[in-house]
């Protein structure tokens, strides 16, 4: 590597490097480290585009193209979309009719679910965070800590009582039950998160504007609000990811109707008896994964400012 | 100002006003014994729900007149915590104190014996002690990879460099897969016939290589797997750690020739000890309830048995819903214990410089 940098820094590529600054020799070598770590979810997507019966075989294909000879041909196999389509629509007995999988609906489910409830949280978590931060109770500690508490909390200890209790009430198998199950999930890590980030605020402003005659609503929404929009970006995509893809909730407390992808997949891919079926559940696996990628990716600046304002300078 | 004075003023108990809060408790409760000993228990339910929400209302309506409004913006997130977690949480204690199947209606009072049964019982006492050391290795394990994975990519990514928006997109992906597909695959990347690890390896060694069939391999690749997804995790943590290190204090440290592993150890680490120290806390917590991974990819066989999914066969496969309780709450005890062992050490760290 080291013998790399002058001969990029002769041609120029290498930017005049301040502190915190790497050229373009960290990026090869960043790019070839991320590339490592990215190769088994890139599997997972090229199985996606694999004809049906090349999924297992021996040796594995790799690629859908030989990158001009590069790779040898029995590595190689020809893409294809057909599984896309058998996500939503493929017939369940040999050669039957294709039937309606349920998967728009799932993929519905998933999609209104994570977003209601980490929307929700966010909603309840910043108000509750704002008066955290501004207007300390008797024993605000103790009450951040206990709510603090139920995040740290496996998830294994709650459910049993909240099967018993959604069964009691009749709540299993309902969308209300399920968003509000996820909206406390979330709600210990909004409160602590965004609690962090209104602590960050100068009070100044807030304060001559208090002066000026603003109400404390008005303070709110039009000082303290805008300036932790990036708190805000970042505390969903972290509830974004952790709410799409929760399995065990989703598993013992959906109903038929409100089941959501994770649960469906694994239904799906191990029914029949004849064993995984690779390229269905790749298929599947590379449509849930575009949406929370694209936010992530959208989101990524807020993330890492996010995270940085909302824990280190306490 | 008369009228001020007068709301500020506390109501009297016995007073039938809306913000008189310690009524409102004691009706609650009255109401709420009654129903639960006369009415079937999806009425009684319901019941008990209005007398909360009753003592929530009292609660807000008399913050509201107070003007704490502390208590009102907290309000919401409280009641939603309380319904959906802390509830749930002293039902299941109460619970573990009896005997009670779900699948059965008979409910009967044993006291301790579900944690005694659960602590020394021979059979199943053999099984949960497994399954805790089990546990106890997958934490070490699994938590330390991840911390060491996850801080070595917060380094590479530390600084600004061209395309770095985009590579880190890839590294951030693993965690973004569902356990599901992720778990499934792994035992297609493990599998002794078709799998990439033994075509590989049986090209090095010459023989068939089969990754999960002895405890040392099921481990490391149930370990592998996991820290794979969750790496990026601790990455993004460190790496808000890293960005937000002063510039000025690097540029201070060049002026004055500090050594790269004194400028690591005096000026980076002390920005990055405290998002560590959550990495940790967060990814053992996460690691306690390692079950998915496992009954993917080995269903516990091996001898890979985790206290989580030991809990979930019991609770939910065989039913026992009391001995599932009493089993989690020696676990939350563990965890509790843990999380305040750690926090008590950064605490004192933090004291002593």
């Amino acid at each position: 590597m080291s013998s790399a940098i002058p001969f990029l820094e002769r041609l120029g590529l290498r930017k005049a490097s301040g502190v915190g600054e790497a050229g373009w020799g960290r990026t090869l070598f960043v790019a070839i480290v991320s590339f490592i770590y990215f190769l088994p979810v890139l599997f997972i997507i090229f199985t996606a585009i694999k004809p049906q019966d090349m999924a297992l075989s021996v040796p594995p294909t790799l690629s859908p193209t030989s990158i001009f000879g590069l790779i040898p041909d029995a590595y190689v196999f020809s893409p294809t979309l057909e599984n896309f389509t058998s996500v939503f629509s493929r017939s369940m007995t040999t050669g039957g009719a294709p039937e309606p999988t349920g998967f728009d609906r799932y993929f519905f489910n998933s999609i209104v679910i994570a977003t209601v409830s980490v929307l929700l949280a966010l909603v309840i978590g910043t108000l509750a965070a704002f008066g955290f931060s501004r207007y300390p109770l008797k024993g605000n500690d103790t009450y951040l800590f206990i709510i603090l508490t139920t995040r740290m909390l496996p998830a294994i200890v709650v459910i049993i009582p909240v099967i018993l209790m959604f069964r009691v009430a009749g709540l299993s198998g309902s969308y209300i039950g399920i968003i509000l199950l996820y909206t406390a999930f979330n709600l210990a890590f909004t409160i602590w998160m965004m609690k962090s980030f209104f602590d960050e605020l100068s009070t100044d402003v807030e304060d001559a504007a208090r002066i000026d005659g603003s109400s404390d609503v008005k303070v709110f929404f039009k000082i303290c609000l805008p300036q932790v929009v990036a708190g805000l970006a970042a505390t969903f995509v972290f509830g974004l990811i952790l709410t799409w893809n929760e399995f065990l909730f989703a598993l013992l407390l959906s109903g038929p109707d409100t089941r959501t992808v994770p649960v469906a997949m694994n239904q799906a891919v191990s029914s029949g008896g004849r064993g995984t079926d690779w390229t269905l559940l790749a298929a599947i696996e590379t449509l849930f994964l575009i949406p929370v990628f694209l936010v992530t990716f959208f989101l990524q600046d807020h993330l890492l400012r996010g995270v940085t304002f909302g824990t280190v300078k306490r | 100002m008369n009228t001020l004075a007068a709301a500020q003023q506390p109501p009297s108990f016995f007073s039938i006003a809306p913000d008189n809060w310690k009524l409102a408790i004691v009706m609650g409760l009255i109401v709420s014994v009654l129903a639960a000993i006369l009415l079937p228990a999806a009425v009684s339910f319901w019941v008990v729900g209005a007398m909360m929400a009753l003592v929530a209302a009292a609660f807000v309506v008399n913050a509201y007149r107070r003007r704490y409004y502390g208590g009102l913006l907290v309000a919401p997130a409280i009641a939603v915590l309380f319904v959906m977690n802390i509830f749930p949480l002293l039902w299941s204690l109460g619970l573990s104190f009896f005997a009670y199947q779900s699948n059965q209606q008979s409910i009967r009072f044993i006291g301790l014996n579900n944690y005694v049964k659960v602590l020394t019982n021979d059979l199943a006492a053999e099984a949960n002690w497994n399954a805790l050391i089990n546990t106890a290795m997958f934490v070490v394990f699994t938590v330390s990879a991840q911390m060491i994975v996850g801080f070595l990519l917060a380094m590479l990514f530390a600084k600004q460099f061209p395309l770095r928006k985009y590579l880190l997109i890839l590294v951030l992906t693993p965690m973004m897969l569902s356990v599901v597909a992720s778990g499934v695959f792994f035992t297609y990347y493990y599998d002794p016939t078709f799998g990439i690890l033994s075509y590989v390896m049986g090209h090095i060694t010459g023989e068939q290589f089969i990754l999960m069939d002895n405890k040392v391999g099921a481990v490391a690749g149930i370990v592998f797997a996991d820290a794979w997804m969750w790496s990026p995790f601790v990455m993004l943590l460190v790496l808000a750690g890293l960005v937000s290190v002063p510039k000025y204090l690097y540029e201070a440290a060049a002026i004055d020739r500090v050594s790269a592993w004194r400028r690591f150890w005096n000026i980076t680490f002390p920005y990055i000890r405290g998002l560590l120290m959550l990495a940790l806390l967060f990814r053992t917590i996460e690691a306690f309830k390692l079950a998915d991974l496992v009954i993917l990819l080995t269903k516990g066989g091996n001898d890979t048995m985790t206290i989580s999914y030991h809990l979930i066969r019991i609770a939910n496969e065989q039913n026992k819903t009391s001995e599932g309780a009493a089993i989690s709450y020696l676990m939350l005890f563990m965890v509790i214990v843990l999380t305040n062992l750690y926090l008590y050490m950064a605490n004192r760290r933090s004291q002593g410089t």
